[in-house]
């Protein structure tokens, strides 16, 4: 991977999702999760950090928003604050194409 | 319901000492121990001073660990702003008594896309809490974090307050601090009070008459009591923030029977036999009338009666001073060596007026006079707005009482014969003695008079004497045959 390829996003395919235990907001973001990496079909594994097990994280993170969707392989961090329930809108962010799109994202 | 209710008025509310000592007696001995208070104030008014105080004392003096949640300074920042007053924040962190949530912005892209919470930073804050076993929680600006939602400033209300009542559950004791957009406007931006506080405390840092003007203010303070008005306040290197009390708080002073010479036997004769030992006498009088050699007797006097004598001179510089007692036989220097006189000279513009009390606090402090004579309060005057002078002048001459010490001020008239000044209006209630030297002119001919116009508690002579002053001193001669008018002007003087 060349320097130049930081900025793009999700380009090792890994997000992070932090949630606060099992608020409601928590439920609807894992749901959403599921549904993002059905989408994607294996393109990107979505981690999930629960602050309240991991406050350490969250503190090195500097995460204060629960939902957060993070992509941290870029610089700056992206970060989507919310249940992330438009799919199409967190796909846009991310900069990912859905498969049945036909655009080959390779 | 009654119980709630109950617990709002209870009148002994556990308190909590921030440090700063006057403002520990306006709010009747601290902050109320698991309460939240609020303390608004504009961009440079000393809101993180003020937090970062508070936490130290807890940490330093009372072994009360505390959490700092930053939204706005990084805390590198805040330790390097915060070092100049002697605070180790860093030693402090490393020995787990002070944690930081940095929840300063960082760089990173954001979007808000649906609903959320602060759990994270709750988290965050608990996770601190309980790692340092806190008692003291700081929030260094809430506005900040309005500000890092700007579109949700609802639900950044909610989540202030969820954070609230769990700090509070907690038994924390919470100071959030908010900025103002004016020094006398509406309590905080968004309202902040409103909604998240016990207790309200303002800082102020008014531009008044191109002259910075520090103040605190304890606004509210839910189910109990506290001194209302503004305090002055400076801030101080090595102290932090120092409130400069008011006397009026306190009206202890014991009043002696002990008398001190003036310097000057005959004056001390038309003063029933010397001034008090604690008690303020005003010496007022045109340039020129004899003023400073009043001072200058005062402190001889005292010297020779084995006393310890300060001078503080704001209008002469030392070598002036030095060479005035000279010309009428006194020899400061010998005093000075021997230990029995300092003399500290400072223009009046070098710094602000609570400035200039603590220094004359601090030399009181370590130099231990017995007597001290300011010369000329007029001169203070010029750098400060009316309300900041007379509130100098009774934390001065309370200050002066409280300690015993034998104070002499002396006054400026701007006019040469005559008519008040606006520090005498104030002062003349607040000294206890009052001397007016004055040009009486009797015909062709321009003579000095000096009268006793008030002496509190005792008889003094009340006639208008006149004196000269040679190499030897002042002499007082024979009282005035008509009755020359010291308090209007000169062509109303004797026929």
């Amino acid at each position: 991977m060349s320097v130049s390829d930081r900025s793009s996003p999700g380009a090792n395919g890994l997000l992070r999702l932090y949630i606060a235990g099992d608020a409601p907001g928590a439920h609807r973001a894992l749901a959403n999760r599921l549904r993002i990496m059905e989408e994607l079909a294996g393109e990107v594994e979505i981690q999930v950090v629960d602050v309240l097990a991991h406050p350490d994280e969250a503190e090195r993170t500097g995460i204060l928003a629960t939902p957060t969707l993070s992509d941290e392989s870029t610089t700056p961090p992206r970060r989507l604050i919310g249940d992330i329930s438009n799919i199409a809108q967190v796909l846009d962010y991310f900069g990912y194409r859905k498969k049945d799109s036909g655009y080959d994202h390779s | 319901m009654t119980t709630a209710e109950e617990i709002l008025i209870d009148p002994v509310l556990e308190r909590v000492r921030t440090g700063i000592e006057a403002f520990d007696d306006l709010v009747m001995g601290g902050l109320p121990r698991g309460r939240t208070t609020i303390v608004g104030g504009t961009p440079g008014s000393g809101k993180t001073v003020f937090a970062t105080q508070f936490l130290a004392h807890g940490i330093t003096v009372l072994d009360e660990p505390g959490v700092f949640v930053t939204f706005e300074e990084s805390p590198v920042e805040i330790e390097v702003n915060m070092a100049s007053f002697g605070w180790d924040i860093r030693r402090w962190r490393e020995n787990n008594k002070l944690v930081f949530v940095d929840a300063s912005p960082r760089d990173h892209d954001q979007m808000i896309v649906g609903h959320f919470d602060l759990s994270g930073l709750l988290t965050r804050v608990l996770h601190a809490a309980r790692n340092a076993a806190a008692k003291r929680i700081v929030l260094d600006s809430v506005t900040q974090l309005f500000d890092h939602f700007v579109a949700e400033q609802t639900s950044v209300r909610r989540e202030l307050l969820r954070i609230a009542t769990a700090l509070k559950r907690e038994g924390l004791t919470v100071l959030m601090t908010a900025e103002r957009n004016s020094e006398y406007g509406e309590i905080s931006r968004h309202r902040i009070e409103e909604f998240v506080a016990d207790n309200v405390v303002i800082l102020r840092n008014a531009l008044d008459r191109e002259r910075r003007r520090r103040t605190i203010e304890v606004l509210k303070m839910r189910g109990s009591r506290h001194v209302e008005g503004e305090v002055p306040i400076t801030l101080v290197v090595k102290q932090g923030i120092v409130a400069v009390p008011l006397s009026s708080l306190r009206l202890e002073q014991q009043s002696s029977t002990t008398r001190v010479t003036s310097g000057n036997p005959e004056l001390d004769r038309m003063c029933g036999g010397g001034f008090f030992r604690d008690s303020v006498t005003l010496v007022s009088g045109a340039t020129g009338t004899g003023k400073t050699l009043l001072v200058t007797n005062f402190l001889a006097g005292g010297a020779a009666a084995g006393e310890r004598a300060l001078l503080v001179g704001y209008e002469e510089s030392r070598g002036q001073l030095f060479r005035n007692a000279r010309g009428w036989g006194v020899d400061f220097e010998a005093m000075e060596a021997d230990g029995r006189l300092k003399v500290v000279c400072i223009y009046p513009e070098a710094q602000n007026l609570p400035d200039h009390l603590l220094m004359v606090r601090e030399l009181v402090e370590e130099f231990k006079p017995d007597r001290i004579a300011i010369d000329s309060l007029s001169a203070l005057e010029r750098i400060a707005p009316e309300t900041g002078f007379r509130e100098f002048l009774i934390s001065l001459t309370s200050f002066i009482k409280k300690h015993e010490i034998a104070g002499l001020c002396t006054a400026t008239n701007k006019s040469l014969v005559g008519g008040q000044s606006a520090s005498e209006q104030h002062i003349s209630t607040l000294t206890d003695s009052i001397i007016l030297l004055r040009y009486i002119q009797d015909r062709d001919f321009m003579h000095r008079g000096i009268m006793v116009l008030k002496m509190r508690g005792s008889e003094h002579d009340k006639q208008i004497r006149r004196f000269t002053i040679d190499g030897a001193g002042m002499h007082l001669g024979q009282p005035f045959d008509g009755a020359p008018d010291v308090f209007g002007d000169s062509a109303a003087s004797l026929r």
